[in-house]
């Protein structure tokens, strides 16, 4: 993967308020040339309100913003030329077809008829829409706007990519394929800054991450960094009848290589660094009256990191996928 | 060069997706025919009388050809998010406005040119000033298309930007001299008659054509001039503080 040191977004004490509400509080980041970098938070974190002051379709008020080194309250249409964006919603043209909506996009930046078809064909092409290219945008399926929103954020070859939730509310398929265009663009070395709430999407894809939480950044690390608390950690839920939540202590005395944690009603956690061996735990449970439902590993993520550093339950994150729908953490 | 190309682009979509529509084609003939038709059966007098008459039925016709489609799509561009993608580009807010609003002016200006068609097959126009005529249209099709443009961006709904319009548009239909001269006007409503800019045009209007203008034309040029200036400066300002927050 390309990369190198000059950063292509540079975020200096970004502040933004709507009233009294503080969307943006004083946050500061950099997303170096060729990073896929992600913004990860919870609905109304402030994610959508950074990406619209980093493009210019929101005022600072206060902060800077530099896009390749330029100053975009100082220079904006000079940052806009060398970006692209891709918003949380479509914003297309619904009386134009795919094929007119690529190509007036591309005739916004400048590109010539010839080289604008070009583009917009080979764009329908490969996010699979050469069938739908001549029916209107109104008619086209979610799934099929959002990738024709994503082909108008490109169609002018950017440097730098603002991704804005690119795959909430779509089906599992298009999902997939977006996440593949996102990890060849960055392969190409196009600096990607992707905005989600799926907590797996950003551990697949980016190469650094910052957890934005009420307007304010909490951590900004690499993603492997972030995964080191939780690495080569084993650990086994446990469903038990209720009586089993009273029994952390003596399985603490006899099972001393495990730690016990119960993390709900009839729920037991059992971490180790060793793998866990569930047939004498079941059995010491079993012959004290309490019934096992369920056992069930699972490798820590990166949402146990998040659900950490931030103090968010891990179910609010759960739910907002289950709200958004789509083929996001698939 | 780029920056033209995103122009012209920008005008010819909006011309196709919004101005040739076949009911904006026909709203285009029919509204002024139906006018003409309207005050001539009420004035009563022969064909010399459409004269007098072209200059109101071509003032109408630019300013609802103009206020109401500018006002709508715009508000509808922005209420469906697409007209973020316009703000997004590379090009100047200044020329990005003149481009959404040059579908508009066009539109304004072959409308006004329908009443003169129509009129043409009617009366004998070997009289009219046409160097006059010319420019005052454009003009008035500015003005009214900045009128469009000043409600579209002081509303956030299309029912808004209707009512908005219509607030503007009927009183300047009574108040700007179009078919009844500003002096038959009460005295009290006369000082109003002077802050509407199509006042300025519609003199000019009626001394190209009939030769009864109240103010010199340099006079009315400099003030539509200013009218033009003052309005897209105005719009362009409450477009930096309403929609980009």
């Amino acid at each position: 993967m390309k990369s190198n040191n000059q950063p292509a977004v540079e975020v200096l004490s970004l502040t933004k308020r709507y009233g009294d509400v503080i969307a943006v509080d004083d946050i500061s980041f950099q997303v170096n040339g060729g990073e896929l970098f992600g913004f990860l938070g919870p609905n109304g974190a402030g994610k959508t309100t950074t990406i619209n002051m980093l493009t210019g379709l929101a005022r600072l008020d206060a902060g800077i913003v530099r896009i390749n080194g330029i100053e975009s309250t100082q220079n904006p249409k000079a940052a806009q030329h060398l970006v692209g964006v891709v918003p949380d919603e479509s914003n297309l043209y619904p009386e134009l077809t795919g094929f007119e909506n690529l190509c007036f996009c591309a005739a916004l930046y400048g590109m010539r008829k010839n080289e604008r078809q070009t583009r917009a064909r080979e764009l329908l092409d490969t996010f699979g829409l050469t069938d739908a290219a001549d029916r209107k945008f109104a008619g086209y399926s979610r799934g099929m706007k959002r990738k024709l929103t994503f082909a108008a954020g490109i169609i002018h070859q950017p440097p730098i990519l603002f991704l804005d939730e690119p795959t909430t509310g779509i089906d599992v398929a298009s999902a997939r394929q977006v996440r593949q265009i996102i990890a060849d663009l960055h392969r190409k070395g196009t600096t990607v800054f992707l905005t989600t709430h799926y907590i797996e999407e950003a551990e697949r894809l980016c190469e650094r991450i910052a957890f934005i939480v009420n307007g304010r950044i909490v951590r900004t690390d690499r993603t492997a960094d972030l995964l080191q608390p939780v690495k080569g950690k084993n650990v086994l839920l446990l469903s038990v009848s209720d009586s089993g939540a009273n029994l952390s202590g003596e399985m603490t005395s006899v099972f001393p290589q495990y730690q016990f944690q119960s993390t709900a009603p009839g729920q037991v956690q059992v971490e180790s660094v060793e793998p866990v061996n569930i047939g004498p735990l079941v059995r010491f449970l079993e012959e004290r009256g309490v019934q096992v439902t369920e056992a069930r590993r699972y490798l820590p993520s990166l949402e146990d990191v998040f659900v950490q550093v931030t103090g968010i339950e891990a179910g609010l994150m759960q739910r907002e996928k289950e709200k958004a729908g789509g083929g996001g953490n698939q | 060069m780029k920056r033209w190309i995103a122009f012209w682009n920008i005008l010819a979509k909006d011309m196709r997706a919004y101005y040739l529509k076949p009911p904006n084609i026909s709203w285009g003939i029919i509204f002024p025919l139906a006018w003409t038709g309207m005050f001539f059966i009420r004035s009563g007098s022969g064909m010399e009388s459409i004269l007098t008459l072209l200059p109101g039925v071509m003032t109408i016709s630019i300013l609802f050809g103009t206020t109401s489609m500018l006002a709508v799509t715009i508000t509808f561009e922005k209420r469906s998010r697409s007209f973020e993608r316009l703000l997004l580009a590379p090009i100047s807010l200044e020329l990005l406005m003149l481009a959404k609003t040059s579908g508009a002016i066009l539109f304004g200006v072959a409308n006004a040119f329908v009443p003169i068609i129509i009129a043409a097959f009617l009366t004998d126009l070997s009289g009219i000033a046409w160097f006059l005529i010319v420019p005052a249209i454009l003009l008035m099709g500015i003005v009214s298309t900045f009128i469009g443009l000043f409600i579209a961006v002081s509303v956030s709904e299309i029912f808004e930007a209707q009512t908005f319009s219509n607030f503007f548009r009927f009183p300047m239909i009574f108040l700007c001299g179009l078919f009844f001269p500003i002096i038959a006007l009460p005295v009290f409503l006369r000082p109003l008659s002077y802050v509407l800019p199509l006042t300025y045009g519609v003199d000019i209007l009626h001394g190209a054509i009939h030769n009864e203008h109240i103010m010199s034309f340099t006079l009315d040029f400099i003030i539509l001039g200013a009218f033009c200036i003052g309005l897209f400066a105005l719009s362009l300002r409450n477009i930096k503080r309403r929609w980009i927050v």
